[in-house]
């Protein structure tokens, strides 16, 4: 395990607002791994929602102020694979378009310096085992974003492995989307059900007790149905299986 | 082109939103097996034959490279094409737009007095709706493809670009085949069927003299094209008749014969799961030596269709739609599509590829609900034989649907775009986003049931919770909890200090 670092908590909007438990999950593993954590107050929002529904101005504001937000941190860490891969993938796009060159230089340099949580662990910090506890039987939803766009392969299967109590059971058709999207599932709401309910079966047939992921967005949609299926099964942030110790359990929400 | 036909045509048009029109679709239990069984069988194939290719990510790369050098140069390759089709007998025709091609077809089979005409599929000639247009002007058309065939007979739609009667089941074609051909006997077994396609098709062949063909690869050194295909229609199409019409969309040319190389390696695996297509089809002008009973048609005519192409060309991004060789690959592995089938796209060009092509096409001014008609999983780019990164073009799109919409007066209110600009004004201040945090958990308390959750929401928010429950907001956020935390261990810090004194 490398020693002291110093890194940024970029929260994301939505889990500040609806999953808090996750971000509180993160601090506790990462201060426990020897991280100095600090927030920064002043953030909001990655701009995806705006720019992922054609909202491309507003997006670029949101961009350009998250980019000045963290111009000087040492390590920007995001537990959402979703807003990590907007920035690589889309801000490059909306700089060159409505930026100017001091935005470009910014970006450019703070871009190799932003991880997604399992990014962060493995990459940076170069751990696997985090010396969590969490004896139950647990699946893995791969978020499209985690498994296409950041390229996250095996990482988040390598941290569970070594989470001791764990049992991980594997997910049939791994690489297909559950169908949230953003406002795609709202504004396609039947076709986004009509995919939700494919990706559940396949999520329930695993006999796990919950299902995780490293994106609270895809939780979000997959926990909805399942708590209105009355299913027997509950999503959890994998930030908080990492977290969870046995003096310290998770804290399951819902 | 909707006054020519008495049924309903895939008319970007004419066709409701992608989200109504997807509705019949996800009711019908029958169809959507039929379309997640067939795109599943043929995306493990495909998934198969993809892996034993040590080199395919440099295929794909290299394919990429060859398209854009044509489209970098598209008109300079297609004047070399013409000049080469040219010189060894073709004719070449320009069509700006759908109804230039559709009268230049018919005026070369009026020249032929041709009242009939075979066909092979070709997606291009849906495109522009010619067999209606044809059939009204008095020439029969008979399509030669077996899944053609099912759904001319059966005056339905196609639903796929390289399967199109994919939505059709077994016991509907031997319906149809039973109906049309007067085969009241008839079994559903694939034998029997293809049997009587065959019998139907054999005299189409011998007696028809014209023919007209799409084309997937236009080749500029040569002047020549290319047609590949499972069945030997094409063949037969492209072999037996006196005349052959090629309609192929500017965007098919390669510069280089030796491309088809790379190309043919890709197209099959990605189409069919196969490692090569049984027939492929390779021509240049036509047959000289009538005398000699020489092979292929004596006279070839090539329709070079723009139809919108053209404007695509100008935006870099945008462009890479062009790359498109027709393989399907991205609607086979869309979760989309495997919902939908392929006519709720409301065009010829159904999936992730018609959800970016049909909109240019159409110059944005129709289909401006394609763009969203994707979750954005990425898995149609990951597929691409030509690498066409399709979600980032959707994204664009959709900002050039919103651009174009947000100032009209119906869009001012809408719910959707009111959101977006409350919630980009929350966004730029923290404390507004704060305070819009606190006012939504006041406003969430009203729905929120017992259990902490909320089952009904209203607005465009009963799209979600339609089938969806959202956990009850918490009653900290998290920026909260984390000053809470500071104010804490700061109180401890300094107490510390203070013992320590």
């Amino acid at each position: 395990m490398s020693g002291w670092m110093r890194a940024s908590l970029f929260i994301t909007c939505y889990n500040d607002t609806l999953y808090p438990e996750t971000g509180r999950a993160v601090v506790s593993l990462l201060e426990r791994l020897g991280v100095e954590l600090e927030f920064r107050a002043g953030q909001t929002c990655c701009g995806q929602m705006h720019a992922n529904t054609g909202f491309r101005g507003e997006a670029f504001s949101q961009a350009k102020r998250l980019v000045r937000l963290y111009g000087d941190a040492e390590a920007v860490v995001i537990p959402s694979s979703s807003c990590v891969a907007m920035m690589r993938d889309q801000y490059p796009g909306l700089f060159e378009e409505l930026g100017n060159e001091t935005l470009r230089r910014e970006f450019k340099a703070l871009l190799p310096r932003v991880y997604e949580l399992s990014e962060f662990l493995i990459d940076k910090l170069g751990v696997e085992d985090v010396g969590a506890y969490f004896p139950h039987r647990v699946t893995y939803h791969a978020s499209c974003h985690g498994l296409r766009a950041l390229q996250l392969g095996d990482r988040p299967f390598r941290l569970l492995a070594k989470v001791r109590g764990l049992e991980l059971m594997p997910l049939a058709n791994l690489d297909r989307c559950c169908g949230f999207g953003g406002t795609f599932s709202v504004k396609n709401g039947d076709v986004s059900s009509a995919m939700l309910t494919v990706k559940l079966e396949d999520v329930l047939r695993t006999g796990a007790e919950f299902c995780t992921a490293l994106d609270n967005s895809c939780l979000m949609h997959l926990g909805g149905a399942m708590h209105r299926e009355y299913a027997p099964m509950k999503t959890i942030h994998m930030a908080q299986i990492l977290a969870s110790t046995q003096e310290h359990p998770a804290e399951v929400v819902g | 082109m909707s006054g020519v036909s008495d049924h309903p045509v895939l008319d970007p048009a004419l066709a409701p939103p992608f989200p109504v029109a997807a509705l019949p679709v996800l009711r019908n239990v029958q169809l959507r097996k039929n379309v997640a069984h067939a795109i599943d069988v043929i995306q493990a194939k495909r998934a198969r034959v993809v892996e034993e290719k040590a080199d395919w990510q440099a295929l794909r790369a290299a394919a990429s490279r060859i398209k854009e050098e044509a489209l970098e140069n598209l008109g300079a390759y297609l004047e070399q094409f013409e000049e080469r089709c040219t010189a060894a007998g073709g004719h070449v025709h320009w069509a700006a737009d759908a109804g230039e091609a559709r009268r230049i077809i018919l005026e070369i089979l009026r020249e032929e007095n041709a009242d009939e005409v075979i066909k092979i599929k070709t997606m291009t000639s849906a495109e522009i709706q010619l067999n209606p247009f044809l059939e009204a002007a008095g020439v029969r058309t008979y399509e030669t493809d077996l899944a053609e065939i099912i759904l001319q007979l059966g005056k339905g739609e196609p639903s796929h670009i390289v399967v199109p009667a994919l939505h059709v089941n077994r016991s509907q074609v031997r319906e149809i085949f039973a109906r049309t051909m007067g085969l009241e006997g008839l079994s559903d077994e694939p034998k029997a069927l293809t049997a009587a396609a065959r019998n139907y098709l054999r005299k189409k062949f011998l007696d028809v003299p014209t023919a007209i063909s799409g084309a997937n690869f236009l080749v500029a050194e040569t002047g020549g094209a290319v047609v590949v295909e499972s069945e030997g229609n094409g063949r037969m199409c492209l072999t037996l008749p006196r005349t052959l019409i090629t309609l192929a969309g500017i965007e098919k040319v390669v510069p280089r014969f030796a491309d088809l190389e790379v190309m043919l390696q890709l197209l099959a695996r990605s189409a069919t799961g196969e490692r090569m297509n049984p027939y492929t089809s390779l021509w240049t002008g036509v047959t000289k030596d009538e005398g000699r009973g020489g092979d292929g048609p004596q006279n070839f005519h090539v329709v070079l269709l723009d139809n919108g192409r053209s404007s695509i060309l100008g935006r870099k991004r945008e462009r890479q739609t062009l790359r498109c060789i027709r393989c399907a690959a991205c609607m086979n592995t869309c979760p989309v599509y495997r919902q939908t089938g392929g006519h709720a796209y409301g065009s010829v060009y159904p999936g992730p590829i018609g959800a970016i092509l049909t909109p240019q096409l159409e110059h944005l001014k129709h289909a401006q609900s394609l763009p969203y008609a994707s979750s954005l999983c990425g898995a149609c780019y990951e597929v691409c034989p030509v690498k066409i990164n399709i979600p980032e073009i959707l994204i664009d799109l959709r900002a050039r649907v919103t651009d174009q919409e947000r100032e009209t007066a119906h869009r001012f209110f809408d719910p959707m775009y009111v959101g977006m600009r409350v919630a980009n004004m929350i966004f730029s201040r923290a404390w507004l986003f704060h305070f819009a945090q606190w006012a939504g958990r006041i406003g969430a308390r009203l729905v929120t049931r017992k259990d902490g959750w909320i089952h009904s929401l209203p607005s465009v928010g009963a799209k979600w919770t339609q089938t969806r429950d959202l956990r009850g907001l918490p009653k900290q956020t998290f920026h909260a909890w984390w000053k809470s935390r500071e104010r804490v261990s700061k109180g401890a810090r300094e107490q510390g200090s203070e013992k320590a004194r």
